[in-house]
């Protein structure tokens, strides 16, 4: 997987859990959760949809490893 | 016979609207089944119906606002037969359904409800790929729903290319309607740009073809309103509601801060072993607490009418849920003191995908006795909330953060939150919110017992 298709994926995912919020709109160094107005909830089901779409079993621990938007396609691209 | 009225779904509710109706005449409907979609000014409720029978006559048409006890539709009541049953059963809930679902994998598809059928065939789901979850494995509109939302996610039947899938979100084509020429039907890039290059005509509207907008879009058909009318009639709901909590009801307040520590651990030491889509959440447990605490202090947990309290036997916990765009609503989870955690966490995520998305049903409009409002995701320290009417309390909970905690002597750091009670001085005093609230800091220091 690439970067770009990474991006892609979370793109998808992003829109299913929160229609109205735009990837776009998050600096690749910010926060997604804060920028986006992700509750925990909104960011649970990100992480699942990321699962599905991946495969990847992101444990609870990993959750701030992939808070922005460059390090979450850093670490789909690492663990495909 | 009997009249299927305009329900009131909320104490702020005067008037609203048929968007939709699922049933026609003739059809035969099961108490419980959903019939109509009503928009009012918060949101837009999935109206259950609370006889069985027969649709005898609609009586509003879609688009037409009507006061609330306004005569929708009427119901012819079957006589005789194992059909009455029902009418003995207490509210459909969740624990039914449960009670069934063992036995559903095993058994062949069943449909009893039309509004079901219906909803199948709009759908496009075919009815024996799907398993039912109702009682004696019957299919709900419940399992529709997912079979919908399984086709849609990736997971489901859509076979596509990563590319073919991101050229998609691009152009905003759905790939559920596309026909695949790839290998084993799998949809490619050239699929999706087709469609998409037809999507991109200046005569064509662009549209996001997912459930909520489509049926937003059948609904905006029904009685179109503007997006600032829609939040300027949604704060004037909440502004009436809320003045008449501040005028009628004469609210004490109360704040204890519990100790964390043993329920952050535990659900880490459990979140740990469990795959993703299986993890629990911290509002789960504190929601499981309050709903048990209930059972200590029951003045909670009920309704003011005239003057008078009438207590819940029954407690249905009330989520407020912030939605996208502003506003707050707080449905309900039917039973939530009876819910595992598990059971709960689903119920939880599925309440706050739905309300969000529009999709509430009038029983959880209706039937909350007691509301919990979590803002510690914002990272709020406390939250002093307003008692919806005609409820008589309401739990708030911050963020759960180290602080600095003196225990023996000694000053340490580990998790706490701050939980506060707005409650009713005319049902309950402060020694009696006082030990509601000692009762959820003691139910949460044995979160495996939750």
């Amino acid at each position: 997987m690439t970067r770009d298709e990474a991006i892609g994926i979370m793109r998808d995912v992003l829109h299913q859990v929160a229609p109205e919020a735009d990837l776009g709109e998050v600096g690749p160094e910010e926060d997604m959760a804060v920028v986006l107005d992700l509750d925990s909830m909104d960011f649970l089901n990100f992480m699942i949809g990321l699962h599905e779409r991946t495969g990847i079993e992101i444990p609870e621990l990993d959750y701030p490893l992939l808070a922005t938007v460059e390090r979450c396609a850093a670490y789909l691209v690492a663990h495909v | 016979m009997g009249d299927f009225r305009m329900p009131s779904l909320g104490a702020d509710m005067e008037v609203g609207r048929v968007t939709e109706w699922l049933v026609k005449v003739g059809d035969e409907v099961k108490r419980g089944d959903i019939v109509a979609v009503v928009e009012t000014e918060k949101s837009t409720i999935e109206v259950e119906i609370f006889e069985s029978g027969v649709i005898e006559a609609i009586m509003v048409p879609v688009g037409q606002e009507v006061p609330v006890g306004t005569v929708l539709a009427r119901v012819r009541s079957v006589t005789g037969g194992p059909s009455e049953a029902p009418h003995l059963e207490p509210a459909p809930s969740e624990p039914a359904s449960r009670a069934g679902r063992k036995a559903a994998t095993t058994m062949a598809p069943m449909v009893r409800s039309p509004v079901v059928r219906h909803l199948a065939a709009a759908s496009g789901i075919d009815i024996a790929s799907v398993t039912g979850t109702g009682e004696g494995g019957m299919i709900t509109r419940h399992d529709i729903e997912l079979a919908v939302a399984a086709q849609q996610t990736p997971t489901g039947r859509v076979r596509a290319s990563p590319w073919a899938r991101r050229v998609a979100a691009e152009l905003g084509v759905e790939l559920n309607s596309l026909q695949g020429t790839g290998p084993r039907g799998a949809v490619t890039e050239a699929d999706v740009r087709k469609v998409g290059a037809s999507l991109s005509r200046p005569d064509t509207a662009p549209s996001e073809p997912d459930v909520t907008t489509v049926a937003a879009h059948d609904r905006a058909g029904a009685g179109p309103k503007s997006d600032a009318a829609k939040q300027a009639a949604l704060r004037r709901a909440i502004g009436a509601l809320m003045a008449r909590s501040k005028r009628e009801i004469p609210h004490y307040y109360l704040s204890t801060t519990i100790d964390m520590r043993t329920a952050s651990d535990w659900l880490e030491q459990v979140n740990a072993a469990r795959s993703i889509t299986d993890r629990l959440l911290m509002p789960a447990l504190l929601l499981k607490a309050t709903a048990r605490a209930v059972a200590t202090v029951r003045e909670m947990s009920g309704f003011m009418v005239d003057g008078q309290f009438e207590p819940s036997a029954a407690v249905h916990v009330g989520v407020a849920i912030s939605l996208r765009g502003g506003g707050v609503i707080a449905p309900a989870i039917h039973d939530t003191a009876a819910l595992g955690l598990n059971e709960l966490m689903l119920a939880l995520r599925e309440l706050v995908t739905r309300a969000r998305a529009g999709r509430l049903r009038s029983s959880e409009m209706s039937d909350p006795t007691i509301t919990v409002t979590n803002l510690g995701d914002l990272g709020v320290d406390e939250v002093f909330g307003v008692i919806y009417p005609p409820q008589v309390a309401l739990v708030g909970f911050g963020k759960v953060a180290e602080r600095p905690w003196a225990e023996a002597g000694l000053l340490g750091a580990r998790p706490t939150v701050t939980a506060t009670l707005a409650a009713d001085h005319r049902v309950s005093d402060g020694h009696r919110g006082g030990l509601f609230l000692s009762t959820i800091a003691h139910l949460l220091q044995a979160p495996e017992n939750l």
